[in-house]
């Protein structure tokens, strides 16, 4: 871990703005992803921002319906928020699917949008990694891929974005709301925060220079029988081969997404019209123009009968 | 004392102590968090320095140039140890790559620096700044290709032939020939590799996480080229070996030179990223598993070859072990091939040999009882033997394993079992599955000093070490039997090479030798205090606190009144190994429901009976037992060291890539003991359960999972991808 210095930022604004003018400087919320990259120098900040005392831990209705979900609210809550519980479901099912609680009492909302990539040679600092250090190539394609990603990645990096919220919120159309150094805010979709890696797998997001979230937002609910299923190699305590967020109607009808497959929570509008005529057709549809490596391909085989299992349980 | 005719009646036998279920007397200094491990030892002769180890990028080459000056003037550094600072090193006999490395690299991670520095955190900063440019060869990464001219092993693991093989298995009516793979493993164990280093003059302390006191006291003294008398090792709590603590490591070599340079006392620990290639490993296996048979089920023909790979200089895994002496049958081979390979250092862990030689043999009879449609249970006990097949002039000492398979079928209702993919619980798919377990039982040398106070405190001591499966339990138990005293009367001191060399922790012979040497000290003890008070001739009963000659008694602290008595002896075992097979056993039964969408496999329930002799703390056994299966369970479903084959490394090297169970992947386990006692094998009549319980699990587990989906997987870990697409459409 290289030294850095350290401060709490007093208001929003000011958090963007040190963060935009501060050399090397990167916030902190609850330190469970960043500080672990420091210790073994992936991440080498200069100067940490601290934005953990600045109120953004509530959830609050937003008026015309749906909820605002603060930046540092800890997973262990949005989990067990009544509210999220009711009308979310999808929500609590993944977070709950992800980590342990120890980390989850951590976690934030933003930081667990922002966690970095479990591949395992961004984690070794001797293998080449455009991700962790661009230009230097990329060890994990022609390597150990059976984590790694089979759609929206590139020549230039492989790797998927690990996070299990983020797949129940993409499903739920949630945005994610920023502050930038100058004061202005905006949403950004959740479909364009999370960017695929091209031949710039180092930029991650959507995010501008000292831009900082400060909530994110999800609709009205959507009605429907709601469940995240996440498929790995033990039963708890590991990132997802594959996972599942679906909202499905007692029509058959809804939205679907996938974790564990890509850069990014997956998901094909066009796919989800597909979910009544049943799993190959909705994951033909997802995973067109996939890339899959010898040791993943399964992934796919594996994403269609998940996909089938959630439709058998919608059903039920 | 001599062990070379069977064991008599003798003070064990009284039960009185030893075979009672007994909780850890070390267990609220553990919960407590006052029992010091290696990290933690605060009495060093001076104020800690920190080091941190750093490990060669690359997995064979040179140095051609290394850098350490930005290292040097990093804040808080005190000093930077290399090959080319560090002084003559040597090999120790048990390691087979250099604990240093430099100029020339044998294996990624392979130690080449230590920066020691005011704390943790400078030492490890200080660490990355170190410069090192290298001259990459090619290195030999893959066994499937090693494998090709891979010569036959040596020595005690050269192959073994018995009759005609080859004839009798193409006569054999029916035939399995398969070949079955595991992958390297990694120990795992929750304790990291550590130690504290701190020089007096020329005598060198070190306070280390190792199972083996001597062997690691030993090889320090010859790494380092000093006289073993200047060499102390203190380890009294071990948290967790599993093979990998059992030699020295590079976290004592590297303490002990940044200790020399930086003049004080120095603490290394081994970062759990290095767990995968600076440590040792499990090697991996590709074994070839030919059984032929006659249509009643009779084993005519039995041949196993295995192929490992290591280091130049290094060994096989004896995956063949087991098969040797597991059934009857008249014509067989065995053969361990060995490759050299440039991954890191392979040596043992849990059972080694027999972890992954029954992984396939067992299910290798699995296919053999479906091809003959017979039960497995039914296969394994018409072809059991109570000779060594390959010498059928040794009977076993004792061999109860169709009893544990019979009363195993039994308990876990073996008979509802169905053909295989036949039984379905919603997306379950459910299956059992039954596997021998076998490991032969190895007594070692032990010895052990015990003292007697003048307030009747009795203290044992010995260089023996618990690497968290009880020892310090039942070495007060053995010594509160012998001497007629209640627990709270022994004090028991474990783990520094000051004390008398014992058996040490490892091969599952820990447990019987050490409480045999223990016992032998104790005879000692107790004809001193006869002699002491005057009594005799007679045959002495000590019991409650006193002894009893004819009608004269008297407390046993009587005897230590004019001042302590202190005797020590050891426990040295003659032929009756050569003479008899001793082996222990057991079966394991094991459910499994296999997800029909996803394939994902989980243990539902498990069974083991184990006939291990004496069970001396039915307790801490059975933790044993029940932990062994956990590490089966790892096994069998997703453990493996992931080899990236063009840079030569195992990538997989944590906790969060190297997957071992969690509380959620295991269910109910039930451990049962049959009641034995084996006068062969020591005056305890006691053997070992350490290993046995990891022994066939992971068989028991890959036929349960056939039985469920009728999918017949023979490449370790059985992760879902590799039956998936045989599950049979989902929509
Ligand atoms: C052992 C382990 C297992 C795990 N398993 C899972 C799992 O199964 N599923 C899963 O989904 N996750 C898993 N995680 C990841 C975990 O969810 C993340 O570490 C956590 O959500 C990160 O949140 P944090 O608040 O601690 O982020 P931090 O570590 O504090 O920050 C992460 C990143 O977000 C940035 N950041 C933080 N707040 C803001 C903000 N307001 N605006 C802009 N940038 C910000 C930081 O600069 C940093 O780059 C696991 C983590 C560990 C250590
Ligand atoms: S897949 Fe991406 S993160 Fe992994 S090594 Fe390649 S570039 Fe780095």
């Amino acid at each position: 871990m290289r030294p850095f210095t350290y401060e709490r930022a007093k208001s929003a604004q000011d958090a963007a703005v040190k963060a935009a003018t501060t050399p090397g400087a990167r916030f902190i919320a609850g330190g469970t992803n960043l500080l672990d990259l420091m210790k073994l120098e992936i991440e080498t900040p200069t100067h940490l921002i601290d934005v953990n005392g600045l109120g953004m831990d509530r959830i609050e209705p937003i008026d015309g319906g749906g909820l605002r979900i603060g930046a540092l609210v800890r997973n262990t809550d949005l989990a067990a928020d009544a509210r999220v519980r009711k009308d979310y479901g999808v929500l609590t099912r993944a977070l709950v699917a992800g980590a342990s609680g120890q980390l989850r009492n951590k976690a934030t909302t933003a930081g667990n949008l922002l966690q970095r990539t479990r591949c395992p040679y961004f984690y070794d600092v001797n293998m080449p990694c455009n991700k962790r250090k661009p230009g230097s190539g990329c060890a994990a394609i022609g390597g150990f891929s059976r984590q790694l990603g089979v759609i929206g990645t590139s020549d230039a990096c492989i790797a998927t974005h690990p996070s299990d919220m983020a797949v129940a919120m993409r499903v739920l159309d949630a945005s994610v709301e920023t502050i930038r150094p100058d004061g202005t805010t905006r949403a950004i979709p959740i479909a364009d925060f999370h960017t695929l890696p091209g031949q710039t797998p180092h930029v991650e997001t959507a995010l501008e220079k000292g831009e900082m979230i400060i909530s994110v937002a999800l609709p009205k609910p959507r009605g429907g029988t709601h469940i995240y299923r996440k498929v790995r190699d033990r039963a708890s305590y590991a990132f997802a081969l594959v996972s599942v967020a679906a909202v499905i109607g007692k029509d058959g009808k809804g939205a679907v997404a996938l974790g564990g497959v890509a850069p990014k929570p997956w998901r094909v509008e066009g796919a989800d019209a597909l979910l009544p005529n049943g799993s190959k057709a909705v994951a033909d549809r997802l995973f067109a123009g996939a890339a899959p490596r010898e040791d993943n391909a399964f992934k796919l085989t594996l994403a269609q009968r998940t996909i089938a299992a959630v439709l058998a349980e919608a059903k039920a | 004392m001599k062990f070379d005719t069977p064991a008599g009646t003798n003070p064990i036998d009284r039960m009185k102590v030893v075979g009672q279920p007994t909780t850890r007397i070390d267990g609220p200094l553990k919960v407590g968090g006052h029992a010091p491990y290696a990290y933690e030892h605060q009495e060093l002769p001076g104020k800690p320095a920190y080091g941190y180890v750093v490990g060669s990028a690359v997995a064979k080459g040179t140095i051609r140039s290394m850098d350490t000056s930005r290292a040097e003037r990093a804040p808080g550094v005190v000093a930077v140890v290399t090959h080319r600072n560090a002084g003559k090193i040597a090999k120790g006999n048990f390691n087979t790559a250099m604990l240093l490395g430099g100029p020339k690299i044998q294996h990624y991670h392979q130690a080449i620096a230590v920066v020691v520095a005011e704390t943790f955190e400078q030492a490890r900063s200080a660490a990355a700044l170190i410069d090192v440019d290298y001259a990459r060869d090619r290195g030999a990464f893959d066994l499937a290709a090693a494998k090709v001219d891979a010569p036959d092993a040596t020595g005690s693991d050269a192959p073994t032939a018995v009759g005609d093989f080859a004839g009798a298995f193409a006569a054999a009516p029916v035939q399995i020939d398969q070949t079955y793979t595991t992958p390297d493993q990694s120990h795992a164990m929750m304790e990291p590799h550590a130690t504290i280093a701190a020089w007096e003059g020329d005598k060198l302390t070190v306070w280390s996480a190792n199972q083996m006191v001597a062997w690691g006291a030993g090889d320090l003294a010859r790494t380092l080229q000093i006289p073993p008398e200047n060499v102390r090792l203190i380890s009294p709590y071990v948290g967790g070996g599993f093979g990998g603590k059992l030699f020295l490591r590079s976290d004592v070599i590297m303490a002990s030179l940044g200790a020399k340079a930086a003049k004080r006392p120095v603490k290394v620990a081994l970062p759990r990223p290095f767990m995968g290639n600076n440590t040792t490993h499990r090697p991996a296996t590709i074994q070839r598993i030919r059984l032929g048979a006659t249509q009643d089920g009779t084993l005519t023909a039995i041949g196993h070859e295995s192929w490992s790979g290591d280091l130049e200089g290094g060994g096989p895994e004896s995956a063949t072990q087991q098969t040797k002496l597991l059934y009857a049958g008249a014509n067989r081979m065995t053969a361990l091939r060995l490759a050299v390979l440039d991954l890191p250092e392979g040596n043992a862990m849990r059972a080694p040999g027999e972890a992954p030689g029954l992984m396939a043999l067992e299910m290798a009879v699995d296919e053999l009882a479906e091809k003959l449609g017979m039960d497995p249970v039914k296969l394994r006990v018409i072809n059991d033997t109570q000779v060594d097949p390959e010498k059928p002039e040794r009977p076993f000492s004792q061999r109860n394993l169709v009893r544990c398979l019979e009363e195993g079928a039994e308990r876990f209702g073996w008979a509802r079992r169905k053909a295989p993919g036949q039984v379905q619980e919603g997306r379950w798919l459910i299956g059992m599955g039954v596997a021998a377990a076998f490991r032969n039982n190895l007594n070692m040398k032990s010895g052990a000093r015990v003292r007697l106070s003048p307030s009747g405190q009795v203290t044992v001591e010995t260089d023996m070490t618990d690497i968290g499966t009880g020892t310090y339990t039942i070495m007060a138990q053995t010594a509160a039997e012998m001497m007629g005293v209640p627990l709270a009367k022994v004090t028991v001191k474990l783990g520094d090479s000051s004390f008398p060399v014992s058996a040490g922790s490892g091969g599952q012979w820990g447990a019987n030798s050490s409480t045999a040497g223990l016992y032998a000290a104790c005879v000692k003890l107790r004809e001193a205090i006869v002699a002491k008070l005057g009594f005799g001739p007679g045959e002495a009963t000590f019991e409650n606190g006193q002894v009893h000659v004819g009608n004269r008694v008297a407390d046993i602290a009587s005897a230590a009144k004019g001042g302590e008595i202190v005797v020590e002896d050891s426990i040295e075992f003659g032929d009756l190994g050569k003479k008899f097979q001793q082996s222990t056993f057991g079966a394991h039964f094991v459910e499994v429901a296999v997800d029909r969408y996803t394939g994902e496999a989980r243990v539902r329930r498990m069974l083991a009976v184990c006939a291990a002799g004496r069970i001396l703390n039915p307790t801490a056994a059975r933790s044993q037992v029940i932990g062994a299966m956990t590490m089966g369970v790892g096994g069998a479903l997703m453990e493996e060291l992931a080899v990236d084959k063009r840079f030569g490394f195992f990538v997989n090297h944590d906790l969060a890539g190297y997957e071992v169970p969690v509380h959620a992947d295991i269910p109910h386990q039930e451990v049962v003991f049959l009641d034995e006692a084996d006068d062969k094998v020591s005056p305890m009549k006691a053997k070992g359960v350490g290993e046995l319980g990891l022994c066939g699990v992971g068989a028991a587990v890959a036929n349960a999972i056939y039985n469920a989906t009728g999918v017949r997987v023979r490449d370790y870990p059985i992760t879902l991808d590799k039956h998936l697409d045989k599950l049979g459409e989902v929509v």
